[in-house]
Parts: C-alpha cells; sequence; structure tokens
C-alpha cells in the first residue's frame, strides 16, 4: 500500500445558486479499485463526477489524482458521460470513434501511425467490439454503444475510468456482460474504476468498494461494511432487508413503497 | 466534334465569364462541402441557413452603399455568427432561439436594404443578383480574394477538425478532455459564415443553403466516415456547380431569343435530384456492396432530435 491513491477526494464542497449539492465530500479510491457511486436521481452523482474530471469548480475541497492537484485536462482519467449523441445517419464507424480517443482533443492535421492503428485494433478486441467494429455507431444497440464508448475512453490509457450511469437503459442481459467487460477491462488494463448507478444489485458482484451520496452527504467504505441491513436502510430512509441464502447476496426493500430507486423485488442474486 | 456539340453549345471554353464562373463554382462548391459536412453532422442546418438570411442583409446592404457585395455577404454573416453565439446559439436549448431572433431580425434589415436598392437603381437586378446569384457577371479580379478565403476557412476546419469533430456527439465528453468547446464552436460558426458568404456570389445569398446542406446530406447517406463524406460532397457539389453552368449557357440557345435560364436554378436542381437519388434503397445497396461500408439499410431510422439530448 505505499503507492498513493489512483483517487483523493477531500471534503469537496459544491453549490448551485445557494443550495449545497455536495456538502464535504471525502473518499478514496486505490490502484485497480472498482468502485461504486450509488445514490437516487439528482443527489449529485454526476456533478461529484464533473468536480472531479474538472469541469466543476469546487466551493471547498481539493481534489488529487495521484498524488497531484488535478489539472483540467488530466490524460489519467477516462470519462464515459451519460449521453453521447451519434444519430445512425452520422457517418462515424465504431473503429473511427474509438481512435478518435486518442486524439480528440489535439488541432491541426496528423496521420495516425500504424501504432495507433495496433491500439485501436487491441482496444476493439478489449472490449469485445471486432464484430461491428465497421459499422455506424448509431446503428448499434445500447449495450454495443456502450462498449465502444468504454474502449473510446480506455485507449487513451487512464489510471482511472469514470462512468456517470451507463448501465441505465441497459436491458438485464446487456447490464451483465457490460459489468463483467468493465471488471475483466480494469483488471487487465489497471485501471480504476467509478461507476455511478441508482441501483447496486448488478454491481454486486464486482465492486470493491462503495461511496454513497444521500443528501449532499457521502460515505464510502467495502462492499462488505456497506451492504447491511442498517446502513442500507439509513442511506435510503427506510427499511431494506440484506439477506444471504446459499451464500448469496440479495438487497430486497419493503415492499409497497413509493419508491423506483429501491429494488422491491431481488431482480438480481450475486453468488 | 459534332458529338461534343450536343453537349456543349459555341463558345462555352472560350468564353471569360464562363472560365470565373467554372473556378468561382469550384472553389466555393468545394468550401461549402466540408463545412457543410460538419453542418450537417452537427445538427446545425437551421443555423446554416439563418446565416444564408443574415448574408441577404449584407449583400444588399452592400448593393446600397455601393461595395463589393463579397465584402458584404462576409462580413455581415460573421457579425450573424457572432450575435447568434452571444444569444447562446451552442446551448442545446437555447439554440432554435438563438437563430430565429438573429434570423428574423437579418431578414427586416434585408427588406429595408432590397426596397432602398430597389429605388435607387430603379431596376429589380439587384434583388434578383443578392438572393439568386449571377455567376456570369463576377468580375475576375474578385477570384484570388474567394480563393484566399477559401484555403483559409479550409485551413481553419483542417486545425480544429478533431475537436469539432468530438464536440458535435457530447459537449461533456468534449470539456473533459480541456477543450474550449464554445471557441470551438465559435470557429465554426464564423467558417460556416465565410462559407455561406462565398457561395453567395454563385448561387445567391438564398440559394447557399442548397449548396451548403444538399451535398453533404447525400454524401453522409452514401459513405461511412466524415473524411469519404467530405470527399463525395466536394465531387457532387463541383459536378452540380460546373453541369449548372453549362446548362445555363446552353439554355441560351434552347429558347429562340432568350435570355437563358438561371444557373443557380440548374445547380440547386441537380443537388436536389443527387438528394433523391441517394435515397432510393437500390442506390444504397449498390453503393453498399461495392464499398461494403454497412450502410444503415431498409426502414428509415427514426432521427434523435437533437434538442431532446
Amino acid at each position: 500500500m505505499s503507492d498513493p491513491p489512483v483517487l483523493e477526494v477531500e471534503k469537496i464542497c459544491v453549490s448551485f445558486s445557494g443550495r449545497k449539492i455536495l456538502d464535504e465530500v471525502s473518499f478514496e479510491i486505490r490502484e485497480g479499485e472498482f468502485t461504486g457511486l450509488i445514490g437516487s436521481n439528482g443527489v449529485g452523482k454526476t456533478t461529484l463526477l464533473r468536480t472531479i474530471l474538472g469541469m466543476q469548480r469546487p466551493d471547498a475541497g481539493v481534489i488529487r489524482v495521484l498524488a497531484s492537484p488535478l489539472s483540467p485536462r488530466s490524460r489519467s482519467l477516462g470519462y464515459v458521460p451519460q449521453k453521447i449523441a451519434i444519430d445512425t445517419d452520422i457517418p462515424m464507424r465504431a473503429r473511427d470513434f474509438v481512435a478518435l480517443g486518442l486524439d480528440a482533443h489535439r488541432y491541426g492535421f496528423a496521420r495516425r501511425t500504424a501504432h495507433q492503428h495496433q491500439l485501436v485494433e487491441e482496444m476493439l478486441h478489449d472490449v469485445d467490439a471486432e464484430r461491428f467494429a465497421n459499422h455506424r455507431v448509431g446503428s448499434l444497440s445500447g449495450g454495443e454503444q456502450q462498449r465502444v464508448f468504454i474502449a473510446h475512453a480506455l485507449i487513451s490509457q487512464p489510471r482511472l475510468l469514470l462512468l456517470d450511469e451507463p448501465l441505465a437503459n441497459l436491458d438485464p442481459k446487456s447490464v451483465q456482460e457490460i459489468v463483467a467487460l468493465l471488471h475483466r477491462v480494469a483488471r487487465d488494463h489497471r485501471v480504476a474504476i467509478l461507476l455511478s448507478a441508482h441501483e447496486m444489485n448488478a454491481l454486486l458482484p464486482v465492486m470493491d468498494r462503495i461511496v454513497y451520496v444521500t443528501d449532499g452527504r457521502a460515505a464510502s467504505g467495502t462492499t462488505d461494511e456497506v451492504v447491511r441491513s442498517e446502513v442500507l436502510s439509513k442511506l435510503y430512509g427506510h427499511h431494506v432487508d440484506v439477506l444471504k441464502l446459499h451464500g448469496r447476496v440479495l438487497v430486497v426493500a419493503e415492499p409497497g413503497q413509493d419508491n423506483e430507486d429501491i429494488p422491491q423485488h431481488p431482480t438480481f442474486t450475486v453468488s | 466534334m459534332n458529338a461534343v456539340r450536343v453537349f456543349f453549345e459555341p463558345g462555352f471554353f472560350a468564353s471569360g465569364p464562363v472560365h470565373v464562373a467554372l473556378v468561382i463554382g469550384a472553389v466555393t462548391a468545394i468550401v461549402s462541402a466540408v463545412v457543410g459536412v460538419f453542418t450537417v453532422v452537427r445538427g446545425q442546418s437551421f443555423a446554416g441557413h439563418a446565416l444564408t438570411d443574415v448574408a441577404t442583409t449584407g449583400g444588399s446592404g452592400a448593393f446600397f452603399f455601393g461595395i463589393s457585395p463579397l465584402v458584404g455577404f462576409i462580413g455581415s454573416g460573421v457579425i450573424g455568427a457572432g450575435a447568434m453565439d452571444l444569444i447562446g446559439v451552442q446551448r442545446v436549448r437555447s439554440r432554435d432561439m438563438a437563430t430565429g431572433i438573429v434570423l428574423g431580425s437579418a431578414t427586416g434589415l434585408a427588406a429595408l436594404f432590397l426596397y432602398l436598392d430597389a429605388t435607387k437603381s430603379a431596376t429589380t437586378g439587384a434583388t434578383q443578383q443578392i438572393l439568386f446569384g449571377s455567376i456570369f457577371t463576377i468580375d475576375p479580379s474578385t477570384i484570388p480574394l474567394v480563393v484566399i478565403l477559401s484555403a483559409l476557412t479550409l485551413a481553419v476546419i483542417g486545425l480544429i477538425y478533431r475537436p469539432l469533430l468530438i464536440s458535435s456527439f457530447s459537449a461533456e465528453l468534449t470539456r473533459a478532455r480541456g477543450i474550449n468547446l464554445r471557441g470551438v464552436g465559435l470557429l465554426f460558426m464564423i467558417a460556416m459564415a465565410v462559407s455561406v458568404g462565398l457561395s453567395s456570389i454563385a448561387v445567391g445569398s438564398i440559394l447557399s443553403t442548397a449548396l451548403l446542406i444538399g451535398p453533404a446530406a447525400t454524401s453522409v447517406r452514401l459513405t461511412s466516415s466524415i473524411r469519404a463524406a467530405m470527399v463525395l460532397a466536394c465531387a457532387l457539389g463541383v459536378v452540380a456547380a460546373w453541369l449548372g453552368v453549362l446548362f445555363a449557357y446552353d439554355s441560351f440557345y434552347w429558347i429562340p431569343s432568350s435570355q437563358g435560364l438561371p444557373v443557380s436554378f440548374f445547380i440547386v436542381s441537380l443537388i436536389f435530384v443527387f438528394y433523391l437519388v441517394s435515397g432510393l434503397s437500390i442506390v444504397r445497396r449498390g453503393v453498399d456492396w461495392l464499398t461494403r461500408n454497412n450502410l444503415p439499410i431498409g426502414s428509415t431510422p427514426a432521427l434523435t432530435s437533437k434538442a431532446e439530448l
């Protein structure tokens, strides 16, 4: 543990027009860790990610990436935002969008080198996107597009990959595939992952650490520390059961609660 | 020789105005095509059209004050682009509003200038020339300026090519890269204004929309990369411009004692025909088979409205 943390977030405060969005949020992420940023819609998950990326100035607090203060164009961070709009009528192949991850910020003319083309091929292979590499991004399914966006973010070899709700609007099968893919690339590329989601069940098998945000405050812990009935009940504001059944973990809310962010049924179980 | 005569009426290749028209037509078609592909990819066709209305104001104003119409077309376009940026053309929510406000006020001014032009010169020539162009009456001394401005515009697009491309898909991704999103967007709007101004002297300010959007919209249907779309759009634009010049020249001989028909009518009609043909699924299948582009064919996908994003 002599390496510095990949990311240190220290007492970050952000407010919009007088309203506090984030209030003294602190946590850290160590190399290769898979961290889930969990909280309901509108609690400030996106704001926190944008602050880490340097797109939102905090009112107070410090963010360090690999022990050095953040610069806005830090190359150590990869990012998959919530929405990337590429219509079917845009002639942009999956392969070209991945390649754009190498040099989208560069001005002027430059031909890509043979080495860069090789990197694109390897990246397409790593996210299992070779099959549709020559198809237009806009014509791909949600899960296929997510693979392309992840490859776009990973190709510049960041040490930390931030993903904003990448599992929203995916069918359950694609959710499982993307989670497994992220788990694999995180290990192979030695990249830490910070992924925001309002639902944690799908992430339970791979998550090392949870940062949960509620009412502007955040707390973090290992998955074992957080996925406990009393902690989750406090987080969601009412009773949540964590069941351990034949070696599997299920997070179940009390039925009849009018809150879509709480899993009403054990839709996903974990070994 | 007779075979050539069928297509080219006498004197076509020897005519000075024809030479000027071919050069101006090709150069402006190329700039419009390159800028047009980005206009289509960025979903800024409405902004592009608004700039043509702003160019009308500049062209009619320049005529009234007796300065070069090219200066009027481009100057007003650049001012219009700046105004649209200030009002908020780069923010999705206020994009159409900014465009509409600038378009409306510019067109009002154009109404004033066109009225003044008509009373000043007592002919309708000015209105026709500004709105619909008159490529055969361009002074050859304009060519160097047109070529220089075109080269500059293409250089700017080349310089901001990749930041501009990524910003077309996600503002968040662009900002996270440390790219100056607004600066890149404003440079593109200025390039679009210059491009519209240049094509205004060829096909007229109102019809420059067609040269900007038509070849680009056709080529994005048939290609698999932005670069390929630009090359095809340039080719389509130049072919339309040259054939338009040829048909307009020939039309002097089609109807006895006629004045000939307007070049811009032919250019724009050809562009429209190209667009229609590219929509035929047999054409798309053929292109797809030839290039293995994996073009989306069959059911036309619902276009996601940029306003929703």
